[in-house]
């Protein structure tokens, strides 16, 4: 473990931008949170989170991929893909760290997706454990301790210090070209996991029960008539989609300005009347069937497919997020609770 | 407002109506959700009317007003004001509704709550002015017109402009200061302006929030959802177009926005879309007189009218807009 008094952070921040391309959470003029690169000057933000995922490193919400010169019958291919450069990723929550694991499931099977995993290969996570969780937060249902969260790093800070502990061979490497480091910290940390975790004990979600769901658990919830009444009011807007650290699909787009045609390749979100839209025509007619596909995938067809583990990780985004507060926690107790 | 909830229980039982839409309790005391009660049970144990009542329910009664029966609806004044423009394009069919107008002190911003220091919020009570609100960590005090709604510091109205049946007094149109930030971008240079804009626009994540909740944005088929049209809804091909997605929303909804002020609400990146509209309300004012969208069922709006005292198409000059 190691350590750092909390006035040296600015010392840290320009520490690491010398060596890599540094993102931290801060707040823009108008007071969102959101991962941006750190400048001399910049401070930590104090929301809990930023209202985009952290997932936006790695997976971007848009995307070049490709282009292509047409000359006569000629067709020219042209290496349009988004140059990406070593990074670290600062600050990151326990939540947000466990999706990577959800999307590298995803993008990192064969066959692997080349850009997340350049990326992923590029970035350097350093997580910060949480000391005062909001009301939304279920991070605990899914396993995941706040007080100790995974990452390359993983660091705490109290009123006094930040402390520092490399949990891998990226980790080790960021951690050895960082001098201003001390030894030290092991008890505060203790100390201070044990207080989040009795916090955490408090928390509403807290006792989430998923033990219901999970892979094999399709013909038991797809048809249930509670579908109809969850999804009664939802406006088929993206928000939970897109402010979601798991959320995956994307949808590819082809930009033609005349002369070239760029390729790229855009979040999608299933609660959008388009959304797998075939030349046969939509396989989910109404928002009924593309609500329950959120949720089906979430708690159903994604653990189904790799090894039991559930797509949502309790950051609670959703929750804070959605305009009818329409969300994940509401469906697994409606569903939970009643199931047989 | 006391008596909401026994209202709904009353239409419900006495056949009034066969089903009541309000807003539903969820797992903490400010999510609620907009949903359709068809059991006196189901009101019981779920309808609740509070500071966190804010959702318009005015949209919805596009469709339900078009399942058979009636449906009995809570309007506050400015919902009010979006179900009369709605019914002015004959998008609800009215028999089929029984409205109730609730009069109303003002919503709650839970984020408001939160950005004053509240964190892990697990109840609020009302005790006057003031809202004690408990959180994991203890107890704290705000006032209440420190986390009402953007929209509802500047309420422009608490008067209700349709209804069957009303709870509370019937209120007044107010005069606001609702122009005032207008007034302030107007200010600016261009330069200033542009900036400002993109600033807040470019945190859009084209969610379409405020698309799928504005009363006025009632096409059934949007032009952002138009795939051959290369502007899809998800799809930015470049950093420029949520400002075309945005700014083009404000003009097909201009002389028919109400100001209600849910873009705003609903925004998950707190980007304040009701400015644009509130332009076109107030260039409105000023060019072709004083024209409130949905106070009324009679009144010509001014975009779909000629006469001939319309100002001129060279306005924009006029007005000391650069000459292209």
């Amino acid at each position: 473990m190691k350590k750092l008094p909390i006035a040296k952070l600015p010392k840290l921040f320009a520490a690491i931008s010398g060596e890599k391309t540094l993102y931290i959470p801060a707040q823009d003029a108008s007071g969102v949170s959101k991962f941006t690169v750190w400048q001399e000057g910049m401070t930590l933000s104090p929301a809990l989170n930023t209202v985009r995922s952290a997932k936006d490193l790695f997976f971007p919400q848009v995307e070049n991929l490709m282009g292509f010169k047409v000359t006569g019958k000629q067709i020219e291919l042209l290496e349009e893909r988004d140059v990406t450069a070593p990074f670290v990723l600062f600050g990151v929550r326990a939540c947000d760290c466990r999706s990577f694991d959800v999307l590298d499931r995803v993008f990192l099977a064969e066959p692997v997706d080349t850009y997340y995993q350049t990326r992923r290969e590029n970035g350097t996570v350093v997580t910060m454990a949480c000391t005062e969780p909001e009301e939304t937060c279920f991070c605990g249902a899914f396993g995941i301790d706040a007080a100790d969260p995974a990452g390359d790093v993983t660091c705490w800070m109290d009123g006094e210090n930040l402390y520092w502990r490399a949990n891998t061979e990226k980790g080790e490497a960021l951690t050895a070209a960082l001098t201003c480091l001390a030894e030290g910290g092991d008890d505060a940390v203790a100390a201070q996991q044990a207080q989040t975790r009795a916090v955490m004990q408090k928390l509403p979600l807290h006792d989430l029960d998923l033990s219901k769901f999970g892979a094999g658990k399709t013909k038991e919830f797809f048809a249930r008539p509670e579908w109809k009444q969850l999804s009664e009011s939802c406006l088929g807007c993206g928000t939970c989609t897109f402010v979601c650290p798991t959320c995956q699909c994307y949808d590819i787009q082809e930009f033609d300005n005349g002369k070239t045609v760029r390729r790229f390749r855009c979040w999608d979100s299933c609660m959008y009347s388009d959304f797998t839209k075939m030349s046969a025509g939509q396989p989910r007619p109404t928002q009924l069937e593309r609500f329950r596909q959120r949720f089906m995938h979430k708690l159903v067809y994604y653990p189904e497919n790799n090894d039991g583990l559930y797509s949502c990780v309790g950051c609670g985004r959703c929750l804070q997020k959605c305009p009818i507060h329409m969300n994940i926690a509401k469906v697994i107790r409606t569903l939970g609770e009643e199931a047989k | 407002m006391q008596g909401v909830k026994e209202k709904a229980l009353a239409l419900l039982q006495s056949g009034t109506v066969d089903r009541v839409l309000g807003w539903k309790a969820g797992e903490f005391f400010y999510d609620l959700t907009p949903a359709v009660f068809t059991t006196a049970e189901e009101i019981e144990n779920d309808f609740v009317w509070s500071a966190f009542s804010a959702a318009n329910l005015s949209k919805y009664l596009i469709q339900e007003s078009r399942k058979g029966g009636k449906v009995g609806v809570f309007l506050k004044p400015c919902d009010s004001y979006s179900f009369v423009q709605l019914l002015k394009e004959h998008r609800i069919l009215r028999d089929h509704v029984y409205v109730v107008g609730v009069q109303c002190d003002g919503m709650c911003d839970i984020d408001k709550i939160r950005a004053a220091g509240c964190k892990g919020v697990t109840a609020v009570t009302e005790d006057g002015d003031r809202l004690r609100v408990t959180t994991l960590t203890g107890e704290k005090t705000v006032n209440k017109q420190d986390v009402l709604l953007g929209r509802c510091t500047v309420c422009k109205s608490k008067k209700i402009v349709e209804f069957d049946e009303l709870l509370g007094e019937q209120g007044e149109e107010l005069t606001s200061a609702r122009f005032d930030e207008v007034a302030k971008l107007e200010a600016m240079t261009p330069e200033e302006r542009y900036a400002f804009w993109r600033g807040e626009l470019s945190r859009c994540i084209r969610c379409n929030a405020c698309r799928n909740v504005c009363p006025a944005c009632s096409c059934e088929k949007c032009v952002f959802d138009n795939h051959d049209l290369g502007t899809d809804n998800k799809a930015a091909a470049d950093s420029f177009e949520e400002d075309f997605f945005h700014i083009i929303r404000a003009f097909h909804v201009a002389a028919r926005c109400t100001d209600c002020g849910e873009c705003s609400r609903v925004c998950p990146q707190h980007i304040p879309l009701h400015l644009l509209n509130r332009k076109f309300i107030k260039d409105i004012n000023e060019l072709y007189g004083v024209y409130q969208a949905g106070a009324d069922m009679d009144t010509k709006p001014p975009l779909m009218n000629f006469t001939k005292d319309d100002c001129e198409p060279s306005v924009v000059y006029e007005r000391g807009g650069a000459k292209a």
